[in-house]
């Protein structure tokens, strides 16, 4: 397999033919931040957070294959703020309320407006009304905060075989929904040993009755920024 | 009852004077008062606007993001519903016992925010008035120039207020929005270190505790025509009451007094309070009027806080907060006491009783402990009851077979004591202000009669500093006649109800 570099912010990065320049940075332990890339699925490329400059061109890391001798581009100024106005567009499409969610301190896209220090959602919330989906014994979906990442969307379709959750409607109506007739979860073949029940960045895909059995201080995030732990997930599936 | 001064019966040909704060978070007060050509006070309300929206917001919620949610509620005493929160869903999860490391850190969490209330309440928004007089200087009336005029006193305001801060991140892990009480138990207990920080602490803690008890019983005995008159009138009390008789502001069975001390229910599991207690409302009112169902909507109404709760129990478990309690039972008389300014009296004592039990819990090795959560038969349906710092707190809950909210009923302290706080107001208008110009001084003290009973929207002072004001005067057309308003950096002449 041939080999080659690229610089990432002045570093020279070692890559794999076939490599994108988001699993050779990851490999050289170097954080592009990210939310719908996963390390055990294809990239998707839909969240754009992972947005570089190759040679002064602005592409998605998580699926542009690396080249020899490219400049790459990651931590400036501007591309960080476009990366801010990115996250607050999610925070504002949907409900975060992070005091009260039991994602807090395990979530990565608080994570990583934290990483990126986004100080306010400075948008106007949508404030949309979505139901929670608990008709499942053991698990519940809140949809409130859901941000199109398509994880569990590959993860069920990829690794379990299901295709248990889809997306459906266009542009700003794009929402998750689950394969059931009735659109419950209890309805669908999802299971807990799936991997579609671990991989949700957010904090939409819960075990029930287990938020916030985990005390303040012992949380992912609260030991280690997300660009030292980006897939805290990975552990657990 | 003074009934005559809720409604006037002409309205339409008397002047209206609002004391108007304008506050964010928990609610909105304001005292309206209706005078003639004389200033005769002919009608006195006091508003509070309750924030109900969180009964609606919480529906279709899983009931354990409840305890967390619900410290949304209030930016005062978010504890305090995080535990009422954690009681009613400790029934919904069938854990009617909790081990003992989770019912003692909960303990602690509870009397480390009613330690950090109380403070704040007495040193920052009493003292000025207590101190200074009800219509001393404005500009010196606040706790600047408490901090000016009587340093140690200010100091010691906020380091036992820093103190209870403390405790309550150590236990819930943060100072506000915290997460350690959980359904069923807590999340985290104590490690030696943090237990050993607190240790350190904690018997300066007590004994700036009784120098704040004996203060306030100083400033009692100096003027007793005042401190025993200002706004008083008899009254109801209930509040929950600990096995035995003793004082518990964390569990307990409700029990209520008649205006003379005589028993009126006793040993009643909140489970079914609303067997107990009704709630009336007023049109001119956003919040309603809880009355007890036996004696109806016109006597039934009572107090709760410090005054009911040190008054309600047999005696107090702790030793120099019992010797407290019985020196104020024999000031009285043995009959009980209804100054509205007996308050401070009493919720100083209260926050020696709590700095006690805080140094007892400190000693207890259960803090220590691993076994933190239980579970039990699942329910559909569970109350929580809390001593909260201003009152008995009840929190109401139906969650489904799904695990979601379908109900939610909160009746909150300030709630308790609404009748009780328009009464006050009332004694002190047609006190003071009948046939008189009005001052900034006189406005006053209506603030000092709704402050004795810290209710909850003089929260937004806490978390502003000073509040931002407005009084207007009108005429019986409605004309504006003058106005005065106090910004927030407190420049302009005003007044503050708080
Ligand atoms: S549920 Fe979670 S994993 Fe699935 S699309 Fe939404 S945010 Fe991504
Ligand atoms: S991580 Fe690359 S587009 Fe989302």
């Amino acid at each position: 397999m041939s080999e080659g570099n690229f610089t990432l912010d002045g570093e020279d990065i070692p890559f794999q033919e076939g490599q994108t320049i988001m699993q050779a940075a990851m490999a050289a332990g170097k954080y592009i931040p990210h939310l719908c890339y996963h390390p055990e699925f294809k990239p998707h490329g839909s969240c754009k957070l992972c947005t570089v400059r190759v040679n002064g061109r602005a592409t998605a890391s998580c699926t542009q294959r690396a080249a020899s001798g490219a400049v790459v581009e990651s931590n400036t100024h501007a591309i960080n703020d476009e990366r801010r106005a990115l996250l607050q567009m999610l925070f504002v499409e949907g409900n975060h309320f992070c005091p009260s969610c039991e994602k807090s301190g395990n979530c990565q896209l608080q994570a990583t407006a934290y990483e990126l220090g986004m100080m306010s959602p400075h948008y106007d919330h949508f404030f949309p009304n979505r139901p929670v989906d608990a008709s499942h014994p053991e698990y519940l979906l809140d949809f409130n905060r859901c941000i199109l990442c398509s994880l569990c969307i590959r993860a069920s379709r990829d690794v379990d075989g299901k295709n248990v959750f889809a997306l459906s409607g266009r542009g700003i109506k794009t929402r998750l929904i689950v394969n059931a007739k009735s659109g419950r979860l209890a309805d669908t073949n999802f299971s807990e040993a799936d991997k579609a029940a671990h991989v949700c960045p957010v904090g939409v895909i819960l075990k029930k009755r287990k938020g916030f059995a985990q005390p303040i201080g012992g949380r992912t995030f609260d030991l280690n920024p997300i660009s030292a732990t980006p897939h805290p997930t990975i552990k657990e599936g | 009852m003074i009934e005559n001064l809720e409604t006037a019966n002409n309205p339409e040909k008397l002047r209206r004077v609002a004391i108007d704060p304008i506050s964010r978070v928990e609610g909105h007060g304001k005292v309206t008062i209706l005078l003639d050509e004389q200033n005769k006070v002919h009608q006195v309300r006091l508003h509070i606007v309750e924030f109900r929206g969180f009964e609606k917001f919480i529906q279709g919620r899983p009931y354990w993001e409840v305890p967390v949610m619900v410290q949304r509620l209030c930016g005062i005493c978010p504890v305090s519903h995080h535990l009422a929160a954690s009681k009613a869903m400790d029934i919904i999860v069938g854990a009617r016992h909790l081990t003992p490391t989770a019912e003692k850190l909960r303990r602690l969490m509870h009397y480390g925010q009613i330690l950090q209330s109380h403070a704040l309440h007495f040193f920052h928004l009493s003292s000025p008035d207590l101190l200074f007089g009800f219509d001393s200087d404005v500009s010196q009336r606040n706790i600047v120039g408490v901090a000016a005029k009587y340093p140690e006193v200010a100091k010691k305001g906020v380091l036992l207020r820093k103190f209870g801060q403390e405790i309550i991140r150590h236990t819930a892990g943060k100072r506000v929005h915290g997460t350690g009480s959980v359904p069923g138990g807590v999340n985290k207990s104590l490690t030696v270190a943090e237990r050993d920080a607190l240790l350190k602490d904690i018997y300066q803690i007590v004994a700036w505790s009784r120098e704040a008890v004996a203060m306030v019983k100083d400033l009692h005995n100096q003027n007793p025509g005042l401190y025993n008159s200002f706004g008083t009138f008899r009254a109801n009390m209930m509040s929950i009451v600990g096995n035995e008789g003793g004082l518990d502001l964390y569990h307990g069975k409700l029990r209520g007094r008649d205006e003379n001390g005589k028993l009126l229910f006793d040993g009643v599991d909140y489970q079914g309070y609303s067997d107990l207690i009704a709630e009336a409302v007023k049109p001119w009112s956003y919040m309603k009027f809880p009355y007890l169902k036996s004696l109806g909507e016109k006597q039934g109404w009572y107090r709760v806080g410090p005054l009911a709760r040190v008054q309600n129990c047999d005696f107090i478990p702790t030793p120099l907060a019992e010797i407290e309690r019985r020196e104020f039972v024999d000031y009285c008389g043995g009959t009980p006491m209804h100054a509205p300014l007996g308050y401070h009296w009493t919720r100083m004592i209260e926050m020696l009783f709590a700095a006690e039990m805080i140094k007892d819990l400190l000693h207890d090795d259960d803090l220590l402990g691993s076994d933190l959560m239980v579970t039990g038969p699942r329910e559909l349906e569970g109350v929580g009851v809390i001593e909260a710092p201003r009152g008995t707190l009840i929190h109401h809950y139906r969650v489904d077979e799904d695990d979601l909210v379908t109900m939610c009923n909160l009746i909150v302290s300030t709630t308790h004591n609404n009748q009780a706080m328009n009464e006050a107001v009332r004694h002190v208008a047609k006190r003071y202000l009948n046939g008189r110009e009005l001052t900034e001084g006189l406005l006053n003290h209506i603030e000092v009669a709704v402050r004795a009973y810290d209710p909850c929207l003089s929260c937004a002072t806490h978390a502003l500093g000073k509040m931002p004001l407005e009084v207007e005067l009108l005429d019986a057309e409605g004309m504006l006649l003058d106005r005065m308003t106090r910004g927030s950096d407190e420049s302009t002449s005003g007044c503050r109800i708080t």
